[in-house]
């Protein structure tokens, strides 16, 4: 491999988080976007081709050296490393409608899912999920939530468009939500 | 509340008929024996909420979403209410007394002109399809967030936990390092004759006002081009010290030397 690659490879290697594009030009200040990408190819096909447990993914805005899905348990089984839990089914619905219609307030969220959020919109917080994004301008500037880089990392998103658009899902609804 | 009263006693009296197509159209929905609901809660499924019960009910009784028959539908939602023994069963109560107001609605004389009359389930249909949607983006999330959480990371972190940063150790070479590398980055790397250059701190806050009136959030690298001269630098980076002190912006740094983000700070304004 290129020394480039071989750097890069050493970066991705020990960050435990995805890291931006612009964060690795900042490893090699000389190289040009374009080196960088290719140098980012080089390395993924050389864990492709050559066969390696781990593989290069983009993530999040960023990339990342993750594990290979086939090893996950056996390694889970020898006790190295846990998955971590799934989201329950009321956090996830909620997570679902911030992501398609941020900025979004709390009451709206309610609306769509005919149950109180504020418990859930905290955890999501804490969690950091979501976060607030800035306040509407009606009536006590309700706090508006959005969805976080880490929001995209958990869910294995490049970006948010990567989600299908509303219109592409198999029930297609009101073109945009009436303002109340 | 004395409708509620009624209709359940309905719903007891048809759960007891001895009706075989009744318990066919929802098999274990209806008890037999209304003083056994235990044995119910073992097989059905946690809803996560009111309409999450009130579509699944609509799949299990196989009815036409756009056609709902509102007085059977109602029943059965009222008769899982109950054996269900929802907890938060106010947001459950909500929604039937709703279902028990548009089938109100449904009974009452059509008067005029077929077009003018709006189906009282309209609202709800929309609602529910709303809803609906809003599943299938779960079952995205849901396969999405187990394909990343089948692949380790190198060192996974738990999500709430941040990394500690190590305390600040500096040493002279390492200062000096640093200062070195931005000057690397600039266009003039070679530095002959100290010239006192007066910084235009000024411009560069109204330049970081305009650009934060318009966009909620930026980054170092858009503010300062590439190749910008020394002064430019330190301008801007005294320009968001003190608009930050004013509390007109926030600055972060997600990670030691990455890009520090700029982020208007909207939450110290007062409404």
């Amino acid at each position: 491999m290129i020394p480039l690659a071989k750097l890069l490879e050493a970066a991705l290697f020990a960050s435990a988080r995805p890291i931006p594009a612009d964060e690795l030009s900042a490893l090699a200040p000389e190289a040009s976007p374009a080196e960088i990408a290719s140098a980012l190819d080089t390395l993924r096909e050389h864990y492709d081709v050559d066969g390696h447990g781990v593989e290069l993914a983009e993530i999040g805005g960023g990339w990342q050296i993750l594990t290979r899905a086939e090893y996950t348990e056996a390694i889970e089984r020898a006790q190295l490393a846990a998955r971590p839990q799934r989201l329950s089914a009321a956090a996830l619905e909620t997570l679902a409608i911030i992501a398609y219609r941020q900025p979004i307030g709390r009451t709206e969220v309610e609306e769509i899912r005919g149950v109180a959020v504020g418990s859930i919109l905290k955890s999501l917080q804490e969690r950091a999920l979501i976060d607030v994004v800035g306040r509407a301008e009606g009536l006590g500037r309700p706090l508006l939530y959005g969805t976080t880089s880490l929001f995209l990392e958990q869910f294995a998103l490049r970006h948010l468009e990567e989600l299908p658009r509303a219109d592409e899902l198999a029930i297609a609804l009101r073109p945009s939500p009436q303002p109340l | 509340m004395s409708t509620e009263t009624t209709t359940m006693a309905e719903v007891e009296a048809d759960g007891t008929a001895p009706d075989p197509a009744v318990e066919q159209d929802a098999p274990g929905l209806l008890a037999p024996e209304p003083v056994a609901p235990v044995g119910f809660l073992v097989d059905l499924p946690a809803f996560s909420g009111p309409l999450d019960l009130l579509l699944s009910l609509i799949r299990d009784e196989k009815v036409d979403i756009y056609d709902i028959p509102i007085a059977r539908i109602a029943k059965q939602f009222l008769l899982r209410i109950r054996l269900l023994q929802l907890n938060d069963a106010a947001e459950y109560l909500e929604l039937a007394a709703r279902l028990l107001r548009i089938k109100a609605q449904m009974l009452l004389p059509r008067h005029g002109e077929a077009e003018t009359w709006e189906d009282p389930r309209a609202e709800l249909v929309r609602r529910l399809l709303e809803y609906q949607q809003m599943r299938e983006v779960v079952d995205i999330l849901e396969r999405r967030g187990d394909e990343r959480r089948s692949r380790f990371a190198r060192a996974y972190l738990p999500e709430s936990g941040e990394l500690a940063l190590a305390p600040l150790a500096l040493s002279l070479g390492e200062l000096l390092t640093a200062v070195d590398r931005i000057l690397r980055v600039t266009k003039e790397p070679t530095v002959h004759t100290v010239v006192a250059r007066t910084l235009d701190v000024a411009g560069a806050i109204s330049m970081v006002r305009s650009l934060i009136a318009t966009r909620r959030n930026a980054r170092w690298g858009e503010l300062v081009a590439r190749d910008a001269e020394p002064w430019q630098i330190l301008s801007m980076l005294l320009a968001l010290l003190e608009l930050a002190k004013l509390g007109e912006l926030r600055l972060a740094q997600p990670r030691p030397f990455a890009s520090v983000e700029i982020e208007h700070d909207s939450t110290g304004e007062v409404a």
